[in-house]
């Protein structure tokens, strides 16, 4: 079997998968409950001057019968006396010594830092985690992403926390900032051993639209909240990745945001990070979803080969590359398989009102038709065909020439001028749409929508 | 240790039927449960969120009526039940009844793509009465009548046909009297469709909501039968609108077809809709046809006690008109077919006692009974779904109103205009027996096409 354990900047864990700090780690009972159950590792609920909250403190996000594929939250750090923290995380680290319990401290004065991170660590914390992130509530107060988004500030409270910390200490960043890479660089000169991200995103989950308030509401009013689930996932991806490829920040990076199987563990893993935090899955299905994830990781790598964890940590940064540095001879045409299509036209419609004109419908049948000289290769209809592989992109270049952007911008070959012949984008549209439009009615609206844009008679089917 | 019983010297017992005899209106509604019952708020959500919404949909031309279903299934998903009942109601009146009594297996819901994919498709019937059950509950209005254009149109019947016709007419201004010989609405909806298909209460619901909306007059018991009705109709009337649908079971012509314990299934499931669990059934019933109404008297007798149902049919089981859906219900209820035989008589001394059958064969497709194979198939009632008669006789009483071979009103199928430019027809009596969404939809045409007529 492959050895799922980490050493993550010195902080060891049976497994990569931690609880984030967030509600399930809020207390000794839930963390001591996730060991049993499987995970790795846990965060603490931030750790600071306790917190008053106020009722109503989440909100989510639905896609059609699915919950939660968003989440945000309106909840601050512990509520709870510091006291009954440290004697809980005690607690923990007796009945559990060999999983990881780290503290997330969220405080202000340089002596409140020095305070907590020595209680932290007297209470037997395997490490620290800077709350750097936190976009709502905390942040009016000038901490959590208000410390974030100023990479001087952040710099300075990393180096106070350096000062007396002897456990390693992760710094959780805020992804409410254009590029992360400043603030990770900012802990790195503070001296940090790791980082963590992301943090939740400021959002607004939805309005109601009979209160006029946002969600969730208190008392008929609203505010911003931190954004999470797996609808983050792709933000999450791209910003681990940025810090990852960063040639100057080298520091061991958890990954977080919209993890919720091994799947999307495995993605962060592959752009750089060596350990996934997750809270929304946990605080969506239980501590029970622990169990799929790790089987769903070992499945991978005994069928990958990967005996640790570290050999698959950012093994997919090398095919990230800038956009100019694509291969742009490389070309894809779409194919529907006729015998797996169900006909229900929405690559037809996608690709004609949505991309490129590029597929035909014939008459006698409702399996579309590729139009190979308009198919641009965008994967369009690839993605919402609803049925497996029956729409599949097939390379048709032969695959033995390479030019990027960049090689033709230096041989002088990239369109420069507004018509110039050099441009991509030529041929791909339909030359005289005012009369296509009219000639071809059947192909461009449904009957019903003809009836609804006030033709009374349907022209003949073709 | 293996079993060694001669067949000869087993007792055969007191066969038990599939159902009890419902004595109360509880053990009634149980017995006929709705094969598509209403769904909640979280069913029409998931199932909505299945929809793929296809273009140029292939439900949509499923459906005699058009409604546009991807549409509606949409509204419903994004919470617009009531924009999702205007829709369906824009295309069909007889909305409610239509997504529970349609066989939507072939129509919409079999066109469905999953059903390529071999996945169940989407539940559209149950869908669709989901947005309409809605509305009709709250009584919100969607639609009303047109500004009065100072005319007026007779309906003559009050089924899917006559009704539909009502509602469009009101809509486009018109004065609409609707006579109608039975005492209540929605024809064959009410008084001849399998009552675990839509209850009583459902029909009739949605009758009082479109007439709340539209305000057409209704006359029930109002039968028009002669000459001189018809008359005092063309004279106070512009038009009239036949929706006369079909008559009575067609008689056999067999010996012993008076005997009692021996009906019509359109006599008997109009008792049964109307009775219900008061509706008595044989113990062994025996059920002549291959219809769609075969099967469901078949079914009813099954669900109302019968220890042993058969249903009969003169061709072979492949050749039954009925849908496959259908039989299998009646399989499924414990109803047992027998196939390639032809009544020849009903037996029995005052009452129903067997029928006695001959053997057939298909030959070339034509039907041939084998000499010498007549057998007594015992029973204590005989249901004859052999299908209904025409109205012949009341169809002459209009001046030059044209037949078909088959005795069906000729019209015009876009206007639905007959051969006496006064009349107009949709409906069984034009179609020669369809599907309530035909009426329905034949109607909805015909009214614009009396319209179009009277603005000439």
């Amino acid at each position: 079997m492959p050895d799922l354990s980490i050493n993550f900047a010195g902080i060891k864990s049976p497994n990569p998968f931690w609880l984030a700090s967030a509600p399930p780690t809020n207390s000794g009972y839930q963390i001591m409950k996730a060991f049993d159950a499987g995970w790795g590792g846990a965060v603490w609920k931030t750790l600071g001057v306790p917190v008053v909250n106020v009722s109503s403190r989440y909100g989510g996000v639905n896609y059609r019968d699915k919950r939660l594929v968003g989440f945000n939250n309106i909840e601050l750090i512990s509520d709870r006396p510091l006291s009954h923290n440290l004697r809980e995380i005690e607690e923990v680290k007796k009945r559990f010594p060999n999983h990881a319990v780290i503290a997330s401290l969220m405080v202000q004065s340089r002596q409140e830092w020095h305070d907590i991170v020595r209680q932290s660590q007297d209470a037997g914390a395997d490490g620290f985690e800077l709350n750097f992130g936190c976009p709502h509530g905390m942040c009016e107060r000038g901490m959590g992403s208000a410390v974030g988004q100023e990479p001087k500030v952040l710099q300075m409270i990393v180096e106070w926390v350096m000062e007396v910390a002897t456990k390693p200490v992760i710094v959780k960043l805020t992804p409410n900032i254009s590029d992360i890479t400043e603030p990770a660089m900012a802990a790195r000169r503070g001296g940090a051993d790791a980082i963590s991200l992301i943090n939740t995103i400021q959002s607004i989950v939805g309005v109601d639209l009979d209160q006029f308030a946002p969600y969730p509401i208190v008392d008929g009013k609203g505010t911003n909240g931190g954004y999470c689930g797996p609808a983050v996932k792709p933000i999450a991806l791209n910003m681990v990745k940025n810090c990852a490829q960063h040639p100057d920040i080298k520091l061991p990076i958890s990954g977080i945001g919209g993890i919720e199987n091994w799947r999307d563990a495995v993605e962060h893993i592959l752009l750089g990070a060596s350990s996934v935090q997750v809270c929304t899955a946990a605080m969506h299905f239980g501590f029970g979803i622990i169990r799929e994830m790790t089987s769903g990781l070992e499945q991978y790598m005994v069928e990958k080969g990967f005996n640790t964890i570290y050999d698959m940590v950012g093994k997919a940064l090398p095919n990230v590359l800038h956009w100019e540095d694509l291969n742009m001879k490389y070309k894809v045409t779409a194919n529907i398989n006729e015998d797996k299509c169900i006909g229900c036209q929405l690559c037809y419609t996608a690709c004609e009102d949505g991309a490129h004109q590029a597929i035909k419908l014939n008459a006698g049948t409702r399996v579309p038709e590729i139009i190979e000289e308009n198919c641009v290769g965008c994967n369009l209809c690839s993605l919402v065909c609803p049925v497996e592989q029956c729409i599949t992109m097939e390379q048709t270049d032969p695959g033995t020439e390479h030019l990027t952007w960049k090689e033709r911008t230096e041989a002088g070959t990239a369109p420069t001028e507004f018509e110039d012949e050099k441009a991509g984008g030529r041929h791909h549209w339909v030359p005289e749409p005012s009369a296509a439009l009219g000639k071809e009615r059947h192909k461009t609206l449904p009957g019903k929508a003809r009836l609804y844009s006030g033709e009374t008679v349907a022209p003949t089917e073709a | 240790m293996q079993l060694n019983i001669q067949p000869s010297k087993l007792n055969i017992p007191k066969t038990v039927a599939e159902f009890s005899t419902p004595t109360t209106e509880q053990q009634f509604a149980e017995n006929f449960a709705q094969l598509k019952p209403v769904m909640n708020r979280t069913e029409a959500l998931y199932e909505s969120s299945r929809c793929l919404f296809c273009f140029d949909a292939p439900c949509i031309k499923a459906c005699p009526s058009g409604i546009d279903i991807p549409q509606f299934i949409r509204q419903i998903n994004s919470g617009n039940d009531t924009g999702a009942a205007r829709t369906i109601y824009e295309a069909n009146y007889f909305g409610n009844a239509c997504g529970k009594v349609c066989p939507t297996e072939v129509l919409c819901e079999g066109a469905c793509v999953y059903n390529l994919q071999e996945v169940k498709p989407i539940e559209i019937g149950r869908l669709q009465s989901f947005a309409t059950t809605k509305v009709i509950k709250s009584g919100e209005k969607l639609f009303g009548p047109g500004a009065d254009n100072g005319k007026k149109v007779a309906v003559i019947g009050a089924g899917p046909a006559g009704i539909s016709a009502a509602c469009e007419l009101r809509a486009l201004g018109y004065g609409v009297d609707v006579f109608e010989a039975k005492a209540q609405p929605s024809g064959l909806t009410v008084y001849g469709v399998a009552p675990y298909k839509i209850t009583n209460e459902e029909t009739l619901a949605e009758m009082d909501y479109l007439q709340a909306q539209f305000g057409y007059n209704t006359h029930f018991n109002s039968a028009i039968s002669s000459r001189e009705e018809l008359e005092k109709l063309e004279d106070k009337y512009d038009a009239i609108f036949l929706g006369i649908g079909l008559g009575k079971t067609n008689e056999l012509g067999l010996p012993g077809e008076d005997k009692i314990n021996c009906t019509g299934a359109v006599e008997f499931i109009a008792e049964l809709r109307q009775h219900q669990h008061k509706v008595a059934v044989g113990r062994k019933v025996i059920v002549l046809g291959g219809g769609n109404t075969a099967m469901d008297a078949a079914s009813e007798s099954s669900r109302l006690g019968a220890e042993n149902v058969i249903l009969a049919y003169r061709r072979a089981k492949e050749e039954m008109g009925a849908y496959e859906f259908e039989y299998d219900l009646a399989k499924g209820v414990g109803v047992k077919g027998l196939f390639n035989v032809a009544p020849v008589e009903i037996t029995g001394n005052g009452y129903v006692s067997g029928v006695k059958f001959i053997r057939t064969e298909t030959k070339d497709g034509r039907v041939q009974e084998i000499a010498g194979s007549e057998f007594v198939e015992p029973c204590d009632m005989v249901i004859k779904a052999t299908g209904q008669a025409k109205q012949t006789e009341f169809l002459n009483l209009i001046p030059g109103l044209k037949l078909d071979g088959k005795g069906r009103i000729i019209a015009n199928a876009h206007t639905g205009q007959t051969s006496n430019p006064k009349y107009f027809a949709s409906g069984d009596a034009w179609n020669g027996g369809a599907e309530v969404v035909n009426a329905a939809a034949e109607a909805k045409l015909t009214a614009r096409g009396i319209h179009a007529y009277l603005s000439k």
